[in-house]
């Protein structure tokens, strides 16, 4: 039932006290609109965070290699080693818990300028793939296709290759598919121009600057011979990655006379274990914005509850007389908890739109400004929105209860006497 | 009408106990007009409160109408109050931030009367008491009179069989306090009891029935036909100052 009278009543005593009703309500606006900034910039910070990492197999394990560490059967330590075809035949024969292997070489943009066309030159990353790669760390090719199994079978000259690489090996309004590079002194047609999804990088260097090849062709063209620099691999659904990942380890240990406790020898990370950081930390953020965020609401609510209890003793008399002639204690209850949820609930719903504004604000700010950030869609969902509200409304009650109880407890009779 | 039987009261302070009222017999007749008089801290505002169930008292027995009223929840009290009792306070008690219209109007609030009609009815009886032209007036805006005068238009406004004035010219100067006095027996006049509170003898002398309060018993009752006798008693202090 709405009572307008009650509302009347509510809104001139709060009128009454006006500067001590925007005190009050300040608290509130206070808890309530950083617990909307902080949860806001947390849930923009992991959004950007797994935008950037969304379309990366998080199955995944990578291996490379390292100087031993620890001498074994005959060979000193600090003795250099690489993978070979072998190794990736071995694995593919008898670690059925391998799902997607994907052996890869560097060409090091270190080296100087690697690529040349007519009178452009440039240096990039150079890697020599198989197309299992992209099935790890996702490309979209924005032009032309991506490298295929038949590039790989027939070891064919053919490249892709990232975006800033077409920005300095071409012209403006020149189409790249089809034209030839010059890489490393042998030619290889452009098939497709490539956008990277994920923002992982393995390799270093920025994954614009990337030019993709065959892993046969580059094995043969540049007389790598059986060498094998780098590997990927994911995990069949249902096995763990690390698991996989200790018991590859072992293997290639075995396989290339390295002592079993060298914790040096063979590389390896594994994105799992990262994933599994990361949302921990992502967890811990939101965790700790609701701790902050409510503890601040709290000592608003206290704020408000205690605001109460003074205006309550401040109006002891008038209580009195209200009691006096008639007013029944359900009445005063009533009166003021409504009182202490009104006041909640507008300076909680005002720091609330300003809250939310705000990080529209930002939002907006952070699209006109580019992708680059770590950083993204600032938005507060509307259950949040609307939970708070409930705890706002609920805490408002509670807030009033304290008073209004302290309120009937006085009798009219000592109400009245209170003249002061 | 009002029935009071051996009434005991005593405050309790730490440790010690005040007997303030002593065993109080007393009978009011519907349509009275009574004035209770004693020195200071015998017990007349004590013995008023329980009379409008504002206190509660120990020992005996209170009929109000009828009906004995003990161990009220007070949600039955305020309802009762509300029905039955109006009230007029020495210090007026009006609510200071609401005009005199509203003040009046606010025990119909409490009845659940619509905003409206309430203060329709608050305008008639603020007309009756000569204050239309102050309907609008804050408290703090208004003379000590017209004050006393919205208070005892807020005590009518629930149309209650008695009204209960604790000292209601007690703030007062003489020639209103006569006025308020004559809107009283107006009032009484239309039938409704009328029980106040006074230390002044030519006050009480308006009253029909005077009942003195001494060392928290009733020492004296002085009916109307004896009144003669009691000015004669009192003459001197019933001479003009
Ligand atoms: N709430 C209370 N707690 C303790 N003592 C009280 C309380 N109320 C009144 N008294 C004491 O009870 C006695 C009677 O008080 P009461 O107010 O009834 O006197 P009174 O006759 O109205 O006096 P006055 O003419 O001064 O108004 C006084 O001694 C007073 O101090
Ligand atoms: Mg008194």
């Amino acid at each position: 039932m709405f009572d307008l009278d009650l509302w009347k009543e509510i809104l001139s005593a709060l009128k009454q006290n006006r500067m001590r009703s925007f005190m009050t309500a300040f608290g509130v606006f206070w808890g309530i609109f950083m617990l909307i900034i902080m949860s806001g910039a947390g849930r923009a910070l992991e959004n950007g965070v797994l935008e950037g990492v969304k379309s990366f197999a998080t199955n995944s394990a990578f291996f490379w290699t390292e100087r031993t560490s620890v001498p074994f059967e005959g060979f000193q330590r600090g003795r250099r080693w690489d993978y070979d075809n072998q190794d990736i035949e071995y694995i593919r024969q008898n670690v059925r818990e391998v799902e997607y292997l994907s052996p890869r070489l560097f060409g090091w943009q270190q080296d100087g300028d690697n690529t040349v066309r007519g009178e452009r030159t440039g240096a990039f990353n150079i890697y020599g793939d198989y197309p299992d790669y992209f099935k790890i760390d996702g490309w979209t090719p924005i032009k032309g296709r991506l490298m295929n199994e038949i590039d790989v079978r027939e070891k064919r000259k053919v490249c892709v290759i990232g975006e800033r690489v077409v920005e300095v090996m071409f012209a403006k309004d020149e189409d790249p598919i089809g034209q030839y590079l010059k890489i490393s002194g042998v030619y290889f047609q452009v098939v497709g121009v490539i956008h990277p999804e994920t923002k992982i990088n393995i390799g270093g260097g920025k994954k614009e600057e990337t030019i993709i090849i065959p892993f046969t062709t580059m094995q043969t063209a540049y007389n790598y011979g059986n060498v094998i620099h780098f590997f990927s691999v994911t995990a069949k659904k249902g096995h763990s990655v690390s698991d996989l990942q200790d018991k590859l380890k072992t293997i290639l240990k075995e396989r290339h006379k390295i002592a079993p406790d060298d914790l040096q020898a063979v590389g390896s990370f594994n994105i799992e274990a990262e994933f599994i950081k990361f949302n921990a930390l992502f967890t811990g953020i939101q965790v700790l914005t609701w701790i902050v965020g409510i503890g601040t609401l709290f000592a608003g609510i206290i704020g408000v509850s205690n605001i109460m209890l003074v205006i309550i003793k401040e109006r002891t008399q008038e209580i009195g007389i209200q009691r006096a002639i008639g007013a029944t204690p359900g009445k005063i209850i009533t009166h003021i908890v409504a009182e202490s949820v009104f006041l909640t609930v507008m300076a909680g719903y005002v720091g609330l739109s300003l809250g939310v504004g705000l990080l529209e604000l930002l939002s907006m700010a952070l699209e006109a400004g580019g992708e680059e950030l770590f950083f993204r869609n600032p938005q507060v969902d509307l259950k949040m929105a609307l939970s708070a509200l409930a705890v706002l409304v609920i805490s408002g009650m509670f807030a009033g209860l304290i008073p209004a109880k302290r309120a009937i407890n006085i009798k009219p009779i000592d109400a009245l006497r209170d003249e002061g | 009408m009002i029935k009071l039987t051996d009434i005991h009261k005593s405050y309790e302070m730490g440790s010690n106990k005040l007997h303030v009222l002593k065993g109080i017999d007393l009978d009011i007749h519907q349509g009275e007009f009574v004035s209770i008089m004693g020195s200071s801290g015998s017990g007349k505002s004590t013995l008023l409160n329980i009379l409008g169930i504002l206190d509660n008292y120990d020992q005996g027995s209170y009929h109000l109408g009828g009906k004995l009223i003990s161990n009220m929840t007070e949600k039955k009290a305020a309802q009762l109050r509300n029905e039955m009792v109006g009230f007029v306070f020495q210090s007026f008690n009006l609510i200071s931030f609401k005009n005199a219209m509203e003040n009046v109007a606010l025990p119909l609030y409490y009845k659940g009367v619509n905003r409206k009609k309430r203060n329709m009815i608050a305008m008639e009886y603020l007309d009756r008491l000569g204050l239309k032209p102050w309907a609008e007036h804050m408290p703090n805006e208004m003379s000590g009179g017209q004050k006393q005068r919205v208070a005892i238009a807020r005590a009518l406004i629930s149309k209650p069989q008695i009204i209960l004035a604790d000292e209601p010219t007690g703030a007062l100067d003489t020639s209103t306090s006569y006025e308020v006095m004559e809107i009283l027996r107006e009032i009484n006049d239309a039938g409704i009891t009328v029980i106040i509170v006074t230390h002044e003898h030519d006050i009480a002398s308006m009253t029909q029935k005077i009942v003195r309060l001494k060392d928290g018993r009733i020492d004296e009752v002085i009916l109307n036909g004896e009144l003669a006798d009691f000015r004669e008693r009192y003459s001197k202090e019933l001479q003009p100052v």
